[in-house]
């Protein structure tokens, strides 16, 4: 874990190490967004979905790789997503942006007065606590049938979007078009965005307070509400990822609260590299792509997967970004 | 009067089995400082072998009262097996985060989800006519409490006692509370501090396949009861206090009672009452009931 001197070596240096430095992640926009001319509607779908998660683990990598905070329940705000777009949908209010908004809001709301608690906590403490949050918003979901529908869960519909009429489309053209694109725009935006908040001095202090609180306490750091602040931003875009990755999956029900989901984010996370402003994109979607092929051949994904999770924590920590990675000013 | 007996044996039977996995959860933490979130698949293991030895077993048409001794004798064994190998995996991360650690045993909980899968399938799976081969306990006309109920209690409460004098009273025992206490003062006493962890690991894992093995002949195995039953452990650490064994009892106790109550006044609040209690424990007394520093 270094500290940020890559973004002002990025921009002293020449021209050409620029052009190669932006490289890179500009592969990977470029190979999404011409995704669904290259792929058939499968894998459109998945990357649909894969687009969600990473908007989840960026926000996910502001609390576990920038304030070094561990969280095991953060599936809590990808269900809140995922009911947010359940109970609107249900009730015809299908607009995607007015989605959007209304779970942001609720997001934040919940994650206020969460993070207060969580935040009191560091290590295990805080892992605890918020699995303990997570279970809790689960076992509400799956028990209180006549609010949430139970282990049914809620439909979700396809949304609809202002500025495009998508009324003469069918839900898979909406889903591979129109939508696609939608979130992808969504996407790059909170990648800029992110980009924008942990190279202000947000993500410096946040830095500081994962390498000695006690030092960044004494030098004025309010550690505290810099942590409450880390922990609500990584809601809201858990939420935000949680609305698109149900969206495709047309149903909101209560195991996207589950514990294990909350693990599979962080190993999503590991995967790609946390030490890594882009990892949690890569991670994301050699998860969603590797876990399909993988169980479209053995039921036993889970097995793989754990072997290789154990290979990452045990020799490569730093995940797969740290394998392309030459200090460049996407590396934090 | 019905309903609050069932609630009390339900509860002690709950807390009975609880406790044996959240004491398994608490010395492997108290000693390597780990959080194992596997010590849930290990009892989902002792659930599954279990049902194997007795199938095995039954081949030999031996009495009933050789099935108390079967499904812990299981129980040891695949803790011999398992621990040692397990506990070397988790050696080479010792001196790392401790995030990390907590996510290496969250891969294990992923391999050994399918492990089961591969050997046992994904159907459901019950014991031999066990659980009514040693009859019922009639207290009153509508009344019964079920024998193997009460021998799972007697028998959970023989293993902690039985831990609990180890620990206190003989040499091994005041080994791991040294080392468990200061891990550099052991190794500079001469303790083998390594062999010391691989002997904890293994005991921590067998009082989860043990307590998987007892429960089993009252319910089914299934696939999910590992990730389920970690949810519960968790909540009785932390009400109780990471790595404090009356702590654990008395976290085991509330647990079970809690959620026996639930499933039997009002069974949409059985996970959400013990979680509220757990948040509320964690709110107004972060270290736990019973925890031994601050």
């Amino acid at each position: 874990m270094t500290t940020s001197t890559a973004p002002i070596a990025a921009r002293t240096a020449s021209a050409g190490t620029l052009k190669r430095a932006l490289a890179l992640p500009a592969l990977l926009f470029l190979v999404i967004f011409l995704f669904p001319f290259i792929a058939g509607p499968h894998y459109v779908i998945l990357m649909f979905s894969a687009m969600g998660y990473a908007i989840a683990l960026l926000g996910l990598n502001l609390l576990f790789g920038y304030t070094g905070l561990l969280s095991l329940g953060h599936a809590m705000f990808l269900a809140i997503g995922a009911y947010t777009a359940g109970y609107m949908t249900s009730t015809r209010i299908t607009n995607f942006e007015l989605i959007l908004l209304v779970a942001v809001a609720i997001g934040a709301t919940v994650a206020v007065p969460i993070g207060l608690l969580c935040i009191r906590y560091v290590k295990i403490y805080f892992a605890m606590l918020t699995l303990a949050f997570s279970m809790l918003l689960y076992s509400f979901l799956f028990k209180f049938y006549h609010l949430t529908g139970g282990d049914e869960g809620i439909r979700i519909k396809v949304p609809t979007l202002t500025a495009w009429d998508l009324s003469g489309l069918d839900t898979l053209s909406v889903l591979t078009g129109p939508l696609y694109y939608y979130v992808f725009a969504l996407l790059v935006l909170l990648t800029a965005l992110m980009r924008c908040l942990t190279g202000s001095s947000l993500g410096l202090q946040l830095r500081a307070i994962r390498e000695n609180q006690q030092k960044a306490e004494y030098l004025g750091v309010n550690v505290k509400r810099y942590r409450l602040v880390a922990f609500v931003i990584a809601a809201v875009y858990g939420v935000l990822g949680g609305v698109i990755i149900a969206i495709p999956v047309g149903l909101a029900d209560p195991t996207i609260a589950y514990w294990v989901q909350s693990g599979n984010l962080i190993f999503m996370l590991l995967l790609g590299g946390y030490t890594n402003f882009l990892g949690p994109l890569l991670g994301a979607v050699v998860f969603i792509f590797f876990q399909d092929q993988l169980m479209s051949f053995t039921e036993y994904w889970r097995l793989t997967f754990g072997v290789i999770l154990v290979m990452i924590v045990i020799f490569f920590p730093n995940g797969l970004m740290a394998a392309v990675d030459r200090g460049r000013w996407w590396s934090t | 009067m019905l309903a609050s007996a069932n609630i009390l044996v339900g509860g002690v039977f709950h807390a009975a089995v609880l406790f044996l996995v959240a004491a398994g959860l608490q010395i492997v933490f108290g000693v390597q400082k780990i959080v194992n979130l596997a010590c849930g698949s290990f009892y989902a293991l002792g659930a599954y072998f279990g049902i194997s030895a007795l199938a095995w077993a039954a081949a030999f048409e031996v009495p009933a009262i050789a099935y108390i001794p079967i499904l812990v004798g299981s129980g040891l064994l695949l803790a011999i097996v398992l621990g040692p190998s397990v506990e070397r995996l988790l050696r080479l991360i010792y001196d790392r985060d401790e995030h990390f650690q907590i996510l290496l045993t969250f891969a294990l909980v992923l391999i050994f989800e399918d492990a089961i899968r591969l050997i046992w399938g994904a159907v459901p799976l019950q014991t031999i006519n066990v659980y009514f081969a040693f009859g019922e306990l009639r207290i009153a006309s509508d009344l019964a409490i079920p024998n193997y109920n009460l021998i799972v209690i007697a028998a959970a409460a023989l293993i902690s006692a039985a831990f609990g004098w180890m620990l206190r009273r003989t040499r091994f025992g005041r080994i791991v509370r040294a080392t468990a206490e200061n891990k550099q003062m052991s190794e500079a006493l001469c303790v083998d501090v390594s062999k010391v962890y691989m002997a904890v690991f293994t005991l921590g894992v067998a009082l989860g396949t043990v307590g998987g093995a007892l429960v089993v002949p009252a319910g089914a195995a299934s696939i999910d009861m590992g990730v389920e039953l970690i949810v519960d452990a968790f909540a009785v650490v932390i009400i109780g206090g990471l790595g404090s064994m009356p702590g654990a009892l008395i976290g085991a106790l509330i647990v079970g009672f809690v959620r026996s109550a639930a499933i039997w006044l009002y069974p949409e609040f059985e996970l959400l009452a013990i979680y509220v209690i757990v948040i509320t424990v964690l709110i107004v007394r972060p270290q736990g009931l019973l925890a031994r520093t601050a």
